[in-house]
């Protein structure tokens, strides 16, 4: 016999967010207005540093049809490349007060693109022992149909010589998809644009992280 | 000084329902095929966004009153408490929980549910909250109705409440659903089933708790949520005690 170990409690089981996510994440988007203040898809405030970006894209099933129903969030470093939370002690890298670095939106109904307003953010430090991360953002999708929420990285594909250093990116070994962690650059109307497409299953599927 | 930036433990998929479960036909479409590409926490893992109180409206936990307009909604008033843990049974203070529901008779206020059962004109059905100093978190409603879907012919969800949850890393982050103790429609639910392991899934099930049931006003229901954990001590470099 040896010693017990202490009992360790089990993470409660994921559910999937249904079809109706929107009632209690994007309010508005069900149809209706509940809460005086509402957490958005725009990050960047007007005292915000760093570059003004917009990412948007859409989420395909295995069927290549768009999901018109998902929920997207974002979680990312501000343009100094330092988190703002309290866990992020890495020196030289002032926080940005202005800049909470999560948003949060919905596809549209029609056309199932999302998008986010915010900044480019900086590189963040690897792990221990590892090189810097190039700049990425943290994306977490929730929809009907996806029984746990799917984790990946937005990588700019305009950053490759920082890409081809990232510690994670290096990690996708040779027939993954690691360019499907890219998102590509593009102009409209004077904005920077990158788009970055999820496909859940099939020939292109992103790359999914089990962080 | 402080146990925020420990990496996370390994999740336990044995415990969460697969991406694939064909009877619940979504999901057909929907779950990747490749394995994920596991990956140890980096700063980008063990951080998370914050809340704060300031962000809540006074009544955004109470969905009796947060969309009342000529009078309270109808239906089976309940409290509904509990703590948000992490696996080494800490209590995850000052979290967001947020909640979702269909209202008594099962239907949704959202522009896509058109199921025959009809709106109530004063009852919303999402609220939300942050934990206390240990954990806990509570709110007021009214118990949500069971719902037909388009899944097979003859499909009914139990009576559910939809929870979004965060913890302080955004490895953390969970969406569940919490069912109502003794409710026969549970083990026929492809989701519920959709769990592997059957007693986790029976930690999905709120029992009845009658010690908080506030006398002549409202039954009330006990939810716990646990949340991954980190590792107790730091295997690099420094190493921290709690």
């Amino acid at each position: 016999m040896v010693q017990p170990l202490p009992t360790r409690l089990q993470e409660t089981p994921s559910q999937t967010a249904g079809p109706y996510v929107h009632i209690g994440l994007i309010p508005h988007q069900a149809g209706f207005d509940i809460f005086e203040t509402n957490f958005t898809n725009v990050l960047s405030q007007p005292d915000t540093k760093g570059e003004r970006i917009r990412i948007e894209g859409r989420v395909f099933d295995g069927a290549g049809v768009p999901v018109r129903d998902v929920l997207v969030e974002i979680w990312q470093a501000n343009a100094a490349g330092r988190y703002n939370h309290p866990a992020d002690r890495q020196e030289g890298k002032p926080l940005d007060e202005s800049f909470r670095g999560w948003g949060r939106t919905g596809s549209n109904f029609e056309t199932g693109v999302w998008h986010f307003e915010t900044i480019k953010p900086g590189p963040v430090e690897g792990r221990k022992g590892h090189r810097p991360m190039a700049p990425h953002i943290n994306l977490w999708i929730a929809a009907r149909g996806i029984n746990i929420g799917l984790q990946t990285r937005l990588y700019f594909a305009d950053e490759a010589e920082a890409n081809a250093d990232d510690p994670v990116l290096n990690l996708v070994e040779r027939g993954q998809q690691r360019d499907s962690l890219l998102a590509k650059r593009e102009e409209r109307d004077g904005q920077i644009i990158y788009v970055f497409d999820i496909y859940l299953q099939g020939p292109n599927e992103t790359v999914f992280f089990d962080v | 000084m402080t146990t925020t930036d420990r990496e996370f433990l390994q999740r336990d998929r044995s415990i969460h329902p697969p991406a694939f479960t064909p009877d619940y036909k979504t999901s057909v479409l929907r779950s990747p095929r490749r394995a994920m590409l596991s990956l140890q926490s980096s700063l980008s893992e063990v951080t998370g966004p914050t809340f704060g109180h300031s962000e809540l409206g006074p009544l955004d936990n109470d969905l009796i009153l947060n969309y009342a307009r000529e009078g309270e909604p109808i239906g089976e008033r309940i409290f509904v408490h509990g703590h948000v843990r992490d696996e080494n049974g800490r209590g995850v203070p000052n979290t967001l929980v947020e909640f979702w529901q269909a209202n008594a008779g099962g239907r949704y206020r959202h522009r896509n549910d058109r199921y025959l059962a009809p709106i109530d004109p004063n009852f919303g059905g999402c609220g939300r909250t942050i934990t206390d100093e240990n954990g806990f978190y509570y709110f007021r409603t009214i118990k949500p109705g069971p719902y037909p879907w388009r899944n097979f012919l003859n499909s009914w969800r139990p009576a559910h409440i939809h929870f979004s949850v965060f913890g302080t890393g955004f490895s953390q982050r969970l969406i569940t659903q919490m069912y109502f103790e003794g409710d026969p429609l549970i083990w026929r639910d492809p989701m519920v089933l959709g769990i592997p392991d059957r007693s986790a899934a029976e930690r999905l099930i709120a029992p009845l708790d009658l010690g908080a049931a506030v006398p002549l006003d409202m039954l009330a229901y006990k939810f716990d949520i646990v949340l991954r954990g980190r590792q107790q001590t730091m295997f690099e470099n420094k190493l921290q005690g709690n």
